[in-house]
């Protein structure tokens, strides 16, 4: 009885009162962020020589030219001429990982998503590459063929209904004004809602000291879907990527973020 | 191996406000089952003399963030940060004030 009087209040307080709430709480969770301890672990696996054939990935292409990191990921994801596909961030570290260091495919994507004891080297690469993009504008490619029809099939993904519960993206980030906890469910096919999104992956998560990436964040919707697990950087993923990417662009990047 | 620190400090309005991020699980008696791992001992040193000795407990969260206001200070002072934890593991960094 009582938890109903609560939520009535909450409801009856309205959207401008619950609002200075969450960003208050998101403004605590950010000024006590250690994100940039990732970065700082990222910089030294950037730099150190690795697989086959010893080499960093100091040299990585991430679209801005070999070893330029100002202002890469800000511009991701697009197309690769070199990889015939489009890649994001993620993507592209791992392709790296694979044509300058030798590394084959299945080591270097053996552990993409780490734990709080032990973050994957991914998730310190992308926290590092992301850090160099900070104020700069969020344009990913979307004028090349490939790029556009990754936009489509993210757009198409965005609202396909399957699976057990016959859910879509938009059951949860299609409505205004929900939440799960104290993280607000953003309209994701809103500009106004996606550009504070997509600015602010990859991010530390306070409730379990992890380090996400956007591939994780996709990964993760899809379990929280009861759909099958998408491959990391596959079709599907990059694509949704580009769809949210695309739909926020514009914003300053403002990451790695914090987030509940 | 201690993970990496990192360390700001800026003044501004006759105080230096100093925020120090540290890497440690601080795993608290509960979550491991009697064998607890956190931070016990932070020393605030300005130019080599100690202003600050703090204890702290495993109620502080992994990769523990603090921030200090000192009163005072010049730009280019400079600011060590040191931990101690329980199993004798210890870290610091340095920073001159901007």
């Amino acid at each position: 009885m009582r938890a109903v009087a609560l939520l009535a209040a909450v409801a009856l307080a309205g959207p401008a009162a619950a609002q200075s709430q969450f960003e208050k709480y998101q403004q605590m969770t950010a000024e006590g962020s250690p994100v940039e301890l990732f970065e700082m672990e990222g910089e030294a696996l950037w730099r150190k020589p690795q697989g086959p054939r010893n080499v960093s990935l100091e040299k990585c292409d991430l679209g801005k030219g070999p070893g330029v990191l100002q202002g890469a990921y800000a511009a991701l994801p697009r197309y690769f001429a070199d990889a015939d596909r489009v890649m994001d961030a993620e993507t592209r570290i791992l392709h790296c990982m694979v044509a300058l260091q030798g590394r084959s495919l299945a080591e270097a994507s053996k552990r993409l998503f780490g734990n709080a004891d032990n973050p994957s080297e991914m998730e310190y690469l992308t926290a590092y590459v992301a850090g160099h993009s900070r104020g700069v504008r969020m344009t990913p490619g979307t004028e090349h063929p490939k790029e556009r029809a990754a936009f489509a099939l993210g757009q198409k993904l965005f609202y396909h209904r399957a699976g057990a519960w016959d859910f879509s993206c938009t059951s949860c980030h299609g409505q205004e004004n929900k939440r799960i906890r104290m993280s607000e469910l953003p309209v994701l096919d809103r500009p106004e809602d996606a550009r504070p999104i997509v600015a602010t992956w990859p991010a530390y998560r306070v409730s379990n000291s992890q380090l996400k990436t956007m591939q994780w964040r996709i990964n993760d919707c899809y379990r929280q879907m009861r759909m099958p697990e998408p491959n990391f950087g596959s079709e599907a993923t990059i694509a949704l990527n580009l769809f949210l990417t695309a739909t926020g662009q514009g914003a300053a990047y403002n990451g790695p973020g914090t987030k509940r | 191996m201690a993970g990496p620190m990192k360390m700001r400090a800026t003044l501004g309005n006759g105080f230096t406000d100093v925020r120090v991020l540290m890497t440690h699980p601080m795993s608290t008696e509960q979550q491991t089952k009697g064998q607890p791992h956190f931070i016990q001992n932070v020393t605030v040193k300005v130019n080599g003399k100690t202003v600050i000795e703090g204890e702290i407990s495993q109620a502080v969260s992994r990769n523990p963030v603090f921030s200090f206001r000192l009163a005072g200070g010049a730009k280019g002072d400079k600011i060590e940060v040191s931990w101690l934890d329980n199993k004798g593991d210890t870290n610091k960094t340095e920073a001159a004030v901007a």
